[in-house]
């Protein structure tokens, strides 16, 4: 994974700045609070760095639990709060957005 | 498996592009807000599949206990906690980073780069400012710290010296791998996370709580760095803009500039000068809720101004049976929102729409101005500054520029208050002596019950 150059990656970021700055302007004034709630679950996908470290480490026969398996297994445990309650109370919110179409 | 995981990923990071999209009108965002979860689920179980020896045990009990209490969280919340629950979850994302970040300094076998090692600089650090600072946000939000500032003229000097000793460490490690140094440029972050946010007052958090959701995001793209992960680059830039646009419109909506919300200023209300006019004794007229019931059931349009009183008042499930009974009769009603009526970013429409209130009645400041002149009766309620005309008339004014809802200009105001006592600014509201306003003092929710009783 390492040989990708770093502008690459950088651009990936860049581009997806404007991304975000042109989908969010968008977004209605009254769906700003859902929107952060939103974004608190899609922050979530740090998870995916986590997972990576909560891997037992060592080689072979020798696998254990390391101090970097410990710290990745605790900040698993911090991103599926912000992802479950992220998500369900956004679709909480909307819900109430939409049941009084009368 | 991981030659693929890419494409997955790609696919997750369109679905999340979605998920913001749809927000741009509530009927699509429901829909929107599924993709959202479908591209989480996809990038879970995909990271997973290219995870070799994971600790499963650990790794699924801390995602089913996290999940659990972030389910139990998100359905028992009360709509009015929104601004802490949001800035307690962006806390856990800067801790979440910074554990990442010292997982894999510690991680065995793994060497570090030098462009690597910068990237797990700055996803720390952000991450631990990200996470102290959300701590401080969210005590001041939910009460439990005071809400005033952290003041003196050590505040700034200190922070500034944080910073320098923050680099300093970071430096080092950058330069000698020292794991010490990066462990204490992280603690040196952590309490910078504190002095940064101790300095602000609770009624400047709307900003804040926006430009922690900036930060938040800004952590995970630091940390997608350092992984070389384009789904973690993309959310994290996606949430960092969306945070940054959140609060450039709470900062213009207050007349503020960031830099001057961050670095203190107003918004303590404290330093605010004499109320405008001090020493003259001037005249208001005040009602009862009757009165004003009578008005509104007689008027052809009535707009709604909602403040936070009204919410602290627990007050909306009234207003809007109030509301619904005034249309039975034939009234236009509509609700008239100023972006900072509620403590965060689009509070006040969610605690409307937890009322039942349509949305359709629901309107933003640009969309209601020009009406409020042929409007019959403006009813006030729990709002004060977002309705000072000193905002436009009067240079003086500490809060001269800020954009108002120009309740002024119709044709007979009514303001429910607990007292005459000033708002949040500390400024005496002209509005009130107006011949043709009319003040309705009580709680609330008392007084909107009573005009319920008075229409009957």
């Amino acid at each position: 994974m390492a040989e990708i150059p770093f502008v690459t990656i950088f651009t990936v970021f860049v581009l997806a700045i404007f991304v975000g700055y042109h989908v969010v302007w968008n977004v209605t004034p009254a769906l700003h609070t859902p929107l952060m709630a939103v974004t608190n679950a899609i922050s979530g996908i740090i998870i995916v760095g986590a997972m990576l470290h909560t891997v037992q480490v060592g080689s072979g026969e020798e696998l254990k639990l390391g101090l970097s398996t410990w710290l990745g297994a605790l900040a698993v445990f911090l991103a599926s709060i912000n992802i479950f309650g992220g998500f369900l109370v956004t679709e909480r919110m909307l819900e109430m957005f939409k049941k009084k179409k009368k | 498996m991981s030659q693929y995981a890419d494409w997955f990923y790609l696919i997750a990071a369109i679905l999340f592009i979605l998920a913001l999209r749809g927000l741009s009108s509530p009927l699509g965002a429901r829909q929107g807000n599924l993709y959202g979860m479908i591209g989480m689920a996809i990038s879970i179980v995909i990271t997973y599949l290219m995870t070799p020896n994971a600790a499963n045990f650990l790794l699924f009990g801390a995602l089913i206990a996290g999940g659990a209490i972030g389910a139990y969280r998100a359905k028992t919340v009360e709509m009015t906690q929104m601004p802490e629950t949001v800035a307690m979850m962006h806390s856990l994302v800067g801790l979440a980073a910074v554990l990442i970040a010292v997982a894999a300094i510690f991680h065995e076998g793994v060497q570090h780069d030098g462009i690597h090692r910068f990237e797990l600089f700055l996803g720390c650090f952000i991450g631990a400012i990200t996470f102290t600072a959300s701590v401080v946000a969210y005590l001041k939000l939910a009460g439990k710290a005071g809400s005033k500032p952290l003041k003196g003229n050590w505040v700034k000097p200190l922070q500034a010296g944080l910073a320098l000793v923050m680099i300093g460490f970071g430096t080092h490690y950058f330069i000698t791998e020292n794991i010490t140094s990066f462990l204490a440029m992280t603690a040196v972050a952590l309490v910078l996370g504190y002095f940064l946010i101790a300095p602000i007052g609770g009624g400047d958090m709307p900003v804040v709580v926006s430009m922690l959701n900036s930060y938040s995001g800004w952590a995970a793209a630091g940390i997608g760095f350092t992984l070389n992960n384009s789904v973690l680059i993309i959310c994290g830039s996606l949430v960092g803009s969306s945070g940054a646009i959140l609060s450039y419109i709470m900062c213009k909506a207050m007349n503020r500039s960031l830099l001057n919300v961050i670095f203190g200023g107003m918004g303590t209300g404290a330093e605010a000068g004499p109320a405008a006019g001090s020493g003259v004794q001037k005249n208001y007229k005040s009602g009862s809720p009757d009165d004003a019931a009578f008005l509104m059931s007689n008027a052809d349009s009535v707009v709604i101004v909602p403040g936070y009183g009204l919410a602290v008042a627990r007050a909306q499930h009234a207003l809007q049976e109030f509301a619904s009974l005034l249309a039975e009769k034939g009234v236009k009603v509509r609700y008239a929102i100023h972006p900072v009526a509620g403590r965060m970013p689009g509070h006040m429409n969610v605690l409307l729409a937890e009322a039942e209130v349509p949305y359709e009645n629901v309107l933003e400041m640009e969309e209601i101005n020009s009406d409020f002149a042929t409007t019959d009766v403006v009813l006030i309620i729990g709002a004060n500054d977002v309705v000072n005309p000193a905002a436009k008339n009067d240079p003086a004014s500490p809060i001269y520029g800020m954009p108002i809802l120009e309740a002024n200009k119709a044709r007979t105001i009514l303001v429910v208050k607990r007292s005459m006592a000033t708002g949040y600014a500390g400024l005496d509201n002209d509005l009130f002596y107006m011949d043709k306003s009319m003040m309705i003092f009580g709680d609330a929710k008392k007084v909107v019950e009573d005009m319920i009783k008075g229409l009957h």
